[in-house]
């Protein structure tokens, strides 16, 4: 089959590579019908995520039909059309039967290697590095889904893919990041960035009746995504404005109730490699990378809440601890438990509350893969989110 | 219901003693150097100090911790004792039926190639456990203490080649969640060759290895399987892909 391979840093390939097969009782065979890039896919694209291997098969959003099913999977069957959530989560452990499924105990073949790093394993990740398993993604012809029997979504209905894709990822993150955030009715909620996470932070939000939405970024397509789609207020930091001072004013000196980073930290300041580099871990400091978690905490309200959204993976430095303790903040984070939202939020879509394909700017075959990266990384052509088709 | 708590074996220590002191003193240095100087790069550099200090202090280092550095203790051959605990979400009856058969042991034991259980008592077994190069190396085991549902202790018969224990104790974990599996195993092989090849199984870190055996009990009890990426497609031609460590975990099927 072809599959979509990371050859290196700023390399992707589309390779000609071996079928998957069944390997344990609970696996299922997705044939994929559509895959999309995420954001965080480019910090491995990049090269910034350690643990990576030439030739790994990436992508963690996917969706298709199942082809093949294990002895241990009885609710699925060949012909089933299924959405995929993005952590592999086993359903029995402790943290499966809290909802806790991205902090899966049983699904990281390589726990002990996170453990090393975190204290303790999170899930496994589709085509999400080594220490997140080292699990073939799905950017590819097939892909084989381990525990398929708690998994997979079925989407019966005659939604097109790009109208339920995206309850692999990036709507459950999104919605996640709001729910968490405790938002109250009359709240103001500030989203930083207006990629595809913050677009579906900005819709899950207005699902929690806040009075008011500010969107900041500076990508003006994106910007005008989150006006248009998202009826957001918009502040462009790249105008010369202070992102933190602005917020302030516009909120009567308050500062907001709620402050969502949806842009995370690039990757480079992360995980092992800052492990090898002590010195090149320091000079960074002076990076503005944690820039939007400090601003979030500095902008926030009083007894107000922070919630990200965005992805951490390792150290990082600098973090105003001062201004969260004295001004009595809530900070929540992490992996979105997907499987917990995938009802509920499919339960929208049918509804017509919300119809997520608003995000997709590109459509593409598999085969452009390589293509698809560069105008996603760089942002050409106002690149949002891009589809590939196997 | 009787709780103990038990100090691991290995502890957090893997910086050796004079790494330990040169990071005390560059730490120290660097501090002053810093506080008296305030050079332009003060934030990083000070940090610098104190992360030092606390390495040379603690005798702990994160970074050694994530790479799977130990510098602490000198590497011999001359026994292996390790004890881990594991919290697996089933009831002790079940896990210690598991247990019990001990030929399920090398479902999820890596070193171990296959136990044989003598049928007409039940008590005895045969233990063959791998050694390099496709060697084997064999010994025979009897439980020796056994109270159900709670602790199995079982031991190398007098004159084996491989003198062996293991301790298996069921705990009720506190909530309703689980058990709490406390295990502890020693080998004391015999000088010379055999005896090496089997310190060698266990690798610089046995009790690394014992908690890769005991996650794998704790995945086929809760999940009835392995995690595993081995036998999937990679783009690295079409040998099987294995996983990151040095290790791969076994598989069940």
């Amino acid at each position: 089959m072809k599959a979509v391979c990371w050859n290196g840093i700023v390399n992707v390939g589309v390779e000609e590579v071996p079928d998957p097969k069944l390997i344990n009782p609970r696996d299922a065979i997705i044939k994929v019908t559509s895959t999309a890039i995420c954001g965080s896919d480019l910090h491995l694209y990049n090269g910034y995520v350690p643990t990576m291997k030439k030739g790994d098969i990436l992508g963690h959003e996917f969706m298709g039909e199942v082809v093949e099913v294990g002895d241990e999977v009885p609710n699925l069957a060949p012909g089933d059309r299924v959405v995929v959530p993005f952590p592999i989560a086993c359903g029995r452990c402790f943290f499966c039967e809290r909802g806790l499924w991205s902090l899966c105990d049983n699904s990281n073949p390589n726990a002990a290697l996170a453990e090393g790093l975190y204290g303790h394993s999170p899930a496994g990740i589709y085509g999400y590095s080594h220490l997140m398993g080292g699990y073939a993604g799905g950017q590819a012809e097939y892909v084989r889904v381990p525990f398929a029997d708690v998994g997979p979504l079925k989407i019966e209905n005659g939604f097109r893919d790009e109208q339920v894709l995206f309850l692999t990822d990036i709507f459950p993150t999104g919605y996640m990041a709001a729910e968490q955030a405790n938002i109250q009715p009359g709240d103001t909620v500030a989203v930083w960035g207006c990629g595809p996470v913050g677009q579906f932070v900005i819709q899950s939000a207005w699902m929690f009746n806040p009075a008011r939405v500010i969107a900041i970024d500076r990508f003006p397509e994106r910007l005008e995504m989150a006006q248009m789609y998202g009826r957001a207020e918009i502040i462009n930091y790249e105008e010369g404005v202070d992102v933190v001072e602005t917020l302030k004013q516009m909120t009567g000196g308050m500062g907001p109730d709620v402050c969502i980073d949806a842009v995370g930290m690039e990757a480079h300041k992360t995980g092992l490699e800052g492990a090898y580099d002590f010195a090149k871990q320091t000079v960074r400091i002076e990076s503005d990378r944690p820039y939007v978690l400090r601003e979030t905490i500095q902008a926030c309200r009083k007894g107000g809440t922070v919630s990200l959204a965005g992805v951490y993976g390792g150290f990082i430095d600098t973090i105003p601890m001062g201004a969260a303790f004295n001004k009595g903040l809530t900070i929540k984070m992490g992996q979105a438990h997907v499987h917990r939202y995938l009802k509920p939020l499919f339960e929208k879509i049918e509804s017509g509350q919300i119809d997520p394909s608003f995000v997709v700017t590109h459509v593409l075959p598999l085969e452009e893969a390589p293509a698809a990266y560069e105008i996603f990384k760089k942002k050409l052509d106002g690149c949002v989110k891009v589809v590939l088709k196997p | 219901m009787e709780m103990q708590i038990r100090q691991p074996v290995s502890s957090r220590v893997n910086v050796g003693r004079a790494e330990r002191v040169v990071s005390l003193a560059s730490g120290l240095a660097l501090l002053a150097y810093t506080v008296t100087r305030r050079p332009k790069l003060g934030l990083p550099l000070g940090l610098n100090a104190g992360y030092m200090l606390y390495r040379g202090a603690t005798g702990h280092c994160v970074f050694y911790q994530t790479l799977g550095i130990n510098r602490a203790q000198a590497n011999g051959h001359e026994g292996i004792r390790v004890e881990r605990a594991v919290t697996v979400n089933r009831p002790k009856a079940e896990l210690y039926q598991m247990w019990r058969d001990f030929e399920n042991l090398p479902r999820f034991m890596e070193h171990l190639e296959s136990v044989h259980v003598d049928e007409s008592d039940g008590e005895r077994s045969h233990w063959v456990a791998k050694a390099p190069l496709g060697q084997t190396i064999e010994w025979d085991s009897e439980v020796i203490e056994e109270r159900e549902n709670e602790l199995l202790v079982w031991k190398s018969l007098p004159g084996s080649l491989v003198e062996s224990m293991g301790r298996v104790e069921f705990v009720d974990a506190p909530g309703g969640r689980g058990t709490i599996v406390h295990v502890s195993m020693e080998y004391n092989p015999p000088a010379g060759s055999l005896g090496a090849a089997l310190a060698k199984l266990f690798g610089e870190e046995p009790d690394q290895q014992i908690n890769e055996d005991l996650r794998h009990f704790k995945q086929i009890a809760e999940t009835g399987e392995v995690a595993t990426v081995q036998g999937q497609p990679t783009g690295r031609g079409r040998q099987q892909d294995s996983t990151f460590t040095k290790r791969n975990g076994r598989r069940n099927r």
